[in-house]
């Protein structure tokens, strides 16, 4: 977009402003602009956040991508890939770690599939 | 922990040992602790810092009792040459030069690898940031700062597709500041706009977990702007949208840090422009923490040029406020730092601030006038800016619309902005919708745990797997080498015989990497200049010889070059013969002597030389000369003619004759100290006199061919000449050898 230099024009309704109430509006519009950005990373995640999760689950980096990748393929990743470890960890009792070693070895995914089938 | 020898060097090796092992002992930022009125030597200072134990004081320090203030902000040096086991001795080296925020660069390239980096790979104009090399560093920087007395905060970047990633291990590691804007990942790494910011909420609420200062991006839109004075609304409007959103995650106001640079430099009458956009900034982002970094934007080569940019973007910082003080190597314009530009940086910094100590007490910013009404033109500008954005329908929206980056002053408009599609860049596609039963675990997650769908308790979800490893270190896994060949052993297998070992090469960034650098005026034109500079270079037997700098005298007359190679030999310490630092007669050995044997002198600045400093210095008993040890001086002036000094040594029967020749032009300063000794020679008083000569371009030995008993060179003192004195009388009377 080109435009010339409006800014007489565009500050018409704020020209009175004090520099307080300058300010206030500043900071109003700010929040106005993050409140959405906000939103979507509570309603979001991404494969960053995933293995960020499984990183402080205590799994390996050289495990958290695959197991992340597994979840992507298998539609699980809004579930959580620490749930996903989590819970199977629980269905074979075993630790998180155990869990997470079989899943980035690519074991065990029909059976993290099965168990988030029908909800929880 | 190991404590460090101030006169030994750190030992790699042992840093690396264990590391398995090291825990960090305290997360979080730290600022210095401003002292009030500060008393340091004779001085009271408004604006300094809790005193340092070890430190390496400014140069003129030596006559000021080597007191070395350090001011109250923050000092910032950049460190990352490509080798972390190098920059751990760059930084012991930085913190003794007043540095307390290590910065480490990433390697080219690591915002774009989707996952951690592990083991000691080397970097290209960084260092590939991995929990061995963080730990490795960190462990050798809680020595560095017992070792100077004071707390370092060690810094580098939580972005790219592996910021959240990267902030659980810089929280893990004791990491205390670090680079975090979603903004800069969309602008300038072409990151998915939606990712970046889904990945930013994680990365802010980790980062908040572990207290870790937060510095952000928009000093980018600066040095990519192509006339970057006129980026000022928008700067401030990225500030805010990053420091707001990082507050709205949870992250302190006061760790959340603005990284602010004067966009303009000189030839443009940069002060006048840059200081209503400091104090807007200032204005409307106030409860936040400012990082004032320098320009580097206009940076050419020439060192100088960047220093005095460096002081003038601080005038700035110390008229309105810096919490941090960045400093930019002022070799960046040729090269990837060198270690002593890094010192030169941080004194620079620390000479400035501490210069301009109290300044706001004498010296206020007008209330009115251009500087306030530019400012709120700023304001005003950047408010219109931020209603744009949420006209257009949000900040993706105006990305994608190019509102960021345009060359024009807003509101006008060149067209020529930064652009990111909503749909588009790296990583998307990769933004997955959290079901209703999402969970996740861990301590320090944005958004909701859901742990209590399995029991959990939501104010501490990582109960329900016995603690994450922010609870229970234990449960980190730690990974060392993944490559077999590049790796720090590797590369310190290849130094190996230069560590601590009597071999010796010159060293500009890297251990034995054999740099110099070596400045010549050659009396031609830039271009022949150059190339003349080279074949002296090779004649000089230096490998790889590249000119980095070159700097006009005149058109025709010549030219400046700086110019750097590499030495191919190495040094062997312990064949040479290092004579030991001279030692003195102690004050009371003088005073003793003096008073049993009184001795008169004369002296005085010789031929066409009006300098009167140097000598003053060596005899004014106020600057610590040898007036306080009872010596009776006699003294003459400048410009005193040879004859008169030997004459007046007759007609007064003093014993030592005293010349200050500053003036070296075709050796005058040494003819002269010969005529004085001819003289003395004709008039038969050679042997009755002693002859001591001294001046800045005096070489001691070349002085002493001239026939008189002594000369001194530069930075001689009162002491030097005093002791030579007394000890040459005790030979001539034969008691001493």
């Amino acid at each position: 977009m080109r435009r010339d230099d409006d800014f007489a024009v565009r500050r018409k309704h704020i020209a009175d402003l004090s520099d307080k109430e300058l300010y206030d509006r500043f900071w109003e519009l700010t929040d106005k602009v993050v409140d959405p950005l906000l939103d979507l990373g509570r309603k979001n995640t991404t494969p960053s956040v995933e293995r960020a999760v499984l990183l402080r689950m205590g799994v390996s980096s050289l495990e958290t991508q695959s197991i992340v990748e597994g979840c992507m393929d298998r539609g699980l990743m809004g579930k959580g890939a620490g749930h996903v470890v989590y819970k199977l960890s629980k269905a074979k009792d075993i630790s998180i770690k155990e869990a997470a070693t079989m899943l980035a070895e690519g074991k065990g995914w029909d059976e993290a599939v099965e168990l988030f089938k029908g909800g929880k | 922990m190991t404590q460090l020898l101030h006169n030994e060097k750190l030992d790699i090796e042992n840093i690396l040992k264990d590391l398995d092992k090291y825990e960090p002992r305290r997360r979080g930022w730290h600022w210095r602790e401003h002292v009030e009125n500060l008393q340091m030597g004779p001085f009271t200072y408004k604006d300094a810092s809790k005193p340092l134990t070890n430190s390496v004081p400014l140069p003129p320090a030596k006559y000021f009792g080597n007191i070395d203030p350090q001011p109250k902000e923050t000092i910032t040096t950049e460190i990352a040459s490509g080798r972390f086991e190098d920059d751990i001795r760059r930084m012991r080296m930085g913190a003794w030069h007043g540095s307390d925020h290590l910065m480490v660069i990433r390697t080219a390239g690591q915002s774009h690898m989707d996952g951690l980096i592990e083991g000691t790979p080397q970097g290209i104009g960084g260092v590939p940031i991995t929990r061995k090399q963080v730990r490795a560093q960190r462990k050798a920087i809680d020595m560095i700062e017992d070792e100077v007395g004071r707390p370092i905060n060690y810094h580098s970047y939580v972005s790219g597709v592996a910021g959240p990633d990267v902030a659980v291990m810089f929280a893990e590691e004791g990491i205390n500041g670090a680079h975090q804007d979603p903004q800069y990942n969309v602008l300038y790494r072409n990151i998915n706009c939606v990712r970046s910011f889904v990945d930013a909420c994680e990365s802010k609420r980790i980062m908040a977990w572990a207290n870790i200062a937060q510095i952000d991006g928009a000093h980018n839109a600066n040095a990519t702007a192509r006339e970057a004075w006129k980026v000022m609304p928008e700067l401030i409007v990225q500030h805010a949208i990053n420091s707001r959103f990082s507050e709205r995650v949870g992250i302190k106001p006061e760790n959340i840090c603005l990284s602010t640079v004067p966009p303009t430099a000189t030839p443009a009458p940069c002060v006048y422009l840059d200081l209503p956009y400091a104090v807007a900034l200032r204005d409307i982002c106030d409860k936040y923490k400012m990082r004032a970094q320098q320009n580097t934007k206009y940076i050419d080569s020439s060192a100088r040029e960047a220093t005095v940019t460096h002081v003038l973007n601080m005038i700035i910082s110390k008229l309105t406020r810096a919490d941090i003080q960045s400093t930019i190597t002022p070799d960046e314009g040729r090269n990837v730092p060198w270690h002593i530009y890094n010192m030169e940086a941080c004194d620079t910094a620390k000479q400035t601030l501490i210069g301009l100590d109290g300044i706001l007490e004498m010296v206020e910013l007008k209330k009115d006038g251009p500087l306030r009404e530019k400012a709120r033109e700023i304001k005003e500008k950047a408010c219109l800016f931020m209603e744009e954005i949420i006209e257009v329908g949000g900040y993706f929206e105006a990305v994608q619309a190019g509102f960021f980056v345009d060359s024009a002053e807003y509101p006008a408009r060149n067209g020529d902005g930064i652009a990111r599609k909503i749909e588009g860049g790296i990583g998307y596609g990769y933004i997955y919708e959290r079901d209703e039963d999402y969970m996740a675990p861990v301590t320090a997650h944005f958004g909701y745990n859901n742990v209590e769908q399995y029991g959990g308790n939501p104010e501490n979800p990582s109960e329900l797997i016995g603690g994450c490893t922010f609870e229970d270190r234990s449960k980190i896994v730690f990974i060392d080498e993944l490559d077999e060949n590049d790796n720090v052993h590797k590369r310190m297998a290849e130094t190996a015989k230069y560590r601590n070992s009597d071999l010796i090469k010159p060293e500009m960034e890297w251990l034995a990497d054999g740099i110099v650098m070596v400045t010549l005026m050659i009396p031609a034109n830039k271009r022949t200049s150059e190339v003349v500079a080279v074949e002296i270079g090779k004649g000089l037997g230096l490998q790889d010889v590249e000119v980095i700098n070159r700097e006009v005298m005149q058109e025709a007359e010549g030219t400046r070059i700086e110019m750097k190679g590499r030495v191919d030999f190495d040094v062997d310490v312990s064949k040479l013969v290092i004579p030991p630092e001279p030692e003195y007669l102690s004050d009371d050995e003088i005073r003793e002597d003096i008073k049993n044997h009184p001795l008169k002198i004369v002296c005085g600045t010789v031929g066409e030389d009006e300098h009167s400093v140097g000598l003053r210095e060596i005899i004014d008993i106020k600057h610590g000369g040898i007036e306080r040890f009872g010596i009776e001086v006699e003294y003459l002036g400048t410009s005193v003619p040879v004859e008169k000094l030997v004459d007046a040594a007759i007609e007064l029967n003093a014993e030592a004759i005293l010349a200050s020749t500053i003036i070296s032009h075709d050796n005058i300063h040494y003819k002269n100290m010969k005529r004085i000794h001819e003289l003395a020679v004709e008039k038969g008083i050679r042997d009755k006199v002693i002859i001591a000569a001294g001046g800045t371009q005096v070489i001691p030995e070349e002085g002493v061919k001239t026939g008189i008993d002594a000369a001194f060179g530069r930075s001689s003192k009162g002491i030097d000449v005093a002791s030579f004195l007394v000890e040459e009388r005790q030979r001539r009377r034969g008691e001493r050898e």
